[in-house]
């Protein structure tokens, strides 16, 4: 019965929702009238720019909540890149009289990453800070790694391959003590697990509409009243001359309607549910199938992630072979990568290239159900098995040539 | 996933040839320097013609597919003919690869010179194993 629907036609189950979740009815709703009723610009006089207007600051309260910040302090963005870069430059570019280093980790998402390397073509230096075996960064670290020449930390909230939640909290008395601004990408956590800046200390914090049953195409910087900053796009006086551009109406609509959603789910119990069925996930696969490794902290880990390295195979054939039973997946290997280069996060945390070539990653969303979990775990191991008979490596990694 | 062609698809889901061969004439061993993948190819040689082939492969969906292919396609085939199959050949004969994953076609046309090598040169030895041999036993 696993995988296949009524009538024949297969029954997809989607469990890649760090890469992105499908966008909620209810937001879809939400977006719909500010495409062809409300269309107007919310920096308009008229009837039509106000009522845009009046849609746009509603977003932002919602959002704002979401995350115990003030709706001043929300800024819309493009997206969850746009909104790393942002921090990242802007921090960089308007406090570069007070110092030219910046402090982040090894295992940050590429929007973080390729700015601080923008940075150090610039004149500025920064620091990569490793991880434990878990993935996650020691507050000591960055404790020892702070000079008088520091002007940011950026350490992502937690990490979207092996879901790795980062101590920011702690990070964030360091980086308090200090008096250096410190910036988290929230992109994987905003919406799945309580979040309060306060609480975390963290002066910026990325977001991503996709990646909470939001739109597309819009993200949200938080930026934390007095912080100094220069904009990244520069234009029109749109947010408070934050971020240039004619605001894009139906998603931050969207991205409002997304957040509220998201905190009704938290109240509601959503983390334990999906908890539960990650939890169930680890434990009957690496039951049943031996040579397979649980990436990430065990506990400190997101509530849908699941990462596993399954020895002598590779993440790619993985992939297809789980696509053709209508699993959605995906995995650090290499032969996936785009660049041939296995997961950074992978090897920071250790992995040998051969070991990394075999990860999966599956990470659950507020659909997915006991028996989609059922279903996984009763055809991966079969899968393993079938291209465990193809390797050349069986039960060890003998004849592997350095 | 359809970015890989039907043909890819269809060696990929059900690869032909897969195993070792005990005795085999040749064994190629590659490891692909771009990604990291391995492959490992056994040829079985009568009369100059390669009679059977049997693969192992540690890598991606192209990767297999290419393997499986690869040894398809030298089944019979002389070891002068054998050489000239090239990666471009195995990707053609294929319907293609995406242009990322022309890099694990190498794999397996590498993987068959090196077993054709191997060949050799086990013959070569033999050879001269049999004329120091001979010179042996005419001193
Ligand atoms: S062999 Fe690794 S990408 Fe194909």
């Amino acid at each position: 019965m696993c995988g296949k629907g009524v009538n024949g036609f297969m029954k997809r189950i989607y469990m890649d929702h760090a890469a992105t979740t499908p966008t909620d009815n209810e937001v879809v709703k939400a977006m719909e009238p500010y495409f062809t009723q409300k269309y107007g610009n919310p920096n308009s006089i008229h009837s039509f720019g106000q009522e845009a207007r009046d849609a746009v600051e509603e977003a932002r309260k919602k959002v704002a909540h979401l995350i115990g910040a003030n709706p001043s302090e929300i800024i819309f963005t493009g997206g969850g890149t746009e909104s790393d870069n942002f921090a990242i430059k802007g921090i960089a570019w308007a406090n570069q009289k007070k110092g030219n280093h910046i402090i982040t980790s090894k295992i940050e998402h590429h929007a973080v990453l390729h700015s601080c390397q923008f940075l150090e073509k610039h004149g500025f230096r920064v620091t990569y800070l490793p991880v434990d075996k878990y993935g996650l960064i020691d507050p000591d670290n960055v404790k020892k790694a702070i000079t008088d020449q520091t002007i940011l930390v950026t350490i992502m909230h937690a990490n979207n391959e092996i879901g790795a939640i980062e101590p920011i909290k702690e990070i964030g008395k360091v980086v308090k003590e200090a008096g250096i601004y410190f910036h988290t990408d929230s992109v994987q956590t905003v919406g799945h697990i309580p979040i309060d800046v306060n609480d975390l200390g963290v002066d910026m914090l990325s977001m991503s509409g996709h990646k909470l049953y939001g739109p597309n195409g819009v993200g949200v910087l938080y930026l934390r009243k007095g912080t100094r900053i220069d904009s990244l796009i520069g234009g029109g006086s749109q947010e408070k001359n934050r971020r240039a551009g004619t605001e894009n109406v139906a998603g931050i609509v969207g991205m409002g309607k997304a957040a509220e959603l998201a905190e009704k789910r938290l109240v509601q119990g959503e983390e334990d549910k999906l908890i539960k069925l990650r939890d169930r996930l680890i434990k009957e696969i690496t039951e049943k199938v031996d040579h397979v490794l649980l990436n990430g902290h065990p506990k400190k880990r997101l509530p849908g992630n699941v990462n596993l390295c399954f020895e002598f195979i590779e993440g790619e054939s993985m992939l297809l072979n789980l696509d053709m039973e209508g699993v959605a997946a995906s995995s650090g290997s290499a032969c996936t990568s785009g660049s041939l280069e296995p997961s950074h996060v992978l090897l920071a945390i250790g992995l040998p290239p051969e070991i990394a070539h075999g990860s999966l990653r599956l990470t659950l969303g507020k659909d997915n159900t006991e028996e989609e979990v059922e279903c996984v775990i009763d055809i991966l191991p079969k899968i393993i098995e079938k291209l465990r008979a193809l390797s050349p490596f069986k039960g060890s990694w003998e004849g592997l040539k350095k | 996933m359809s970015m890989y062609s039907d043909k890819v698809m269809e060696h990929f889901k059900n690869p032909h040839n897969v195993g070792e061969i005990k005795d085999a004439d040749g064994i190629g061993e590659v490891g692909n320097p771009i990604c990291g993948d391995i492959m490992k190819i056994y040829i079985k040689v009568k009369d100059d013609k390669i009679v059977d082939c049997k693969f192992k492969t540690f890598g991606c969906g192209a990767a297999i597919a290419t393997s499986s292919m690869v040894t398809e396609m030298v089944k019979g085939k002389t070891i002068e003919e054998a050489l000239e199959i090239s990666n471009k050949t195995v990707a053609e004969a294929l319907g293609g690869l995406p242009p990322i994953k022309m890099h694990c076609s190498n794999l397996a046309a590498d993987g068959l010179s090196k077993a054709i090598e191997d060949y050799k040169k086990k013959i070569q030895d033999s050879k001269l194993k049999t004329e120091i041999k001979n010179q042996c036993k005419k001193m």
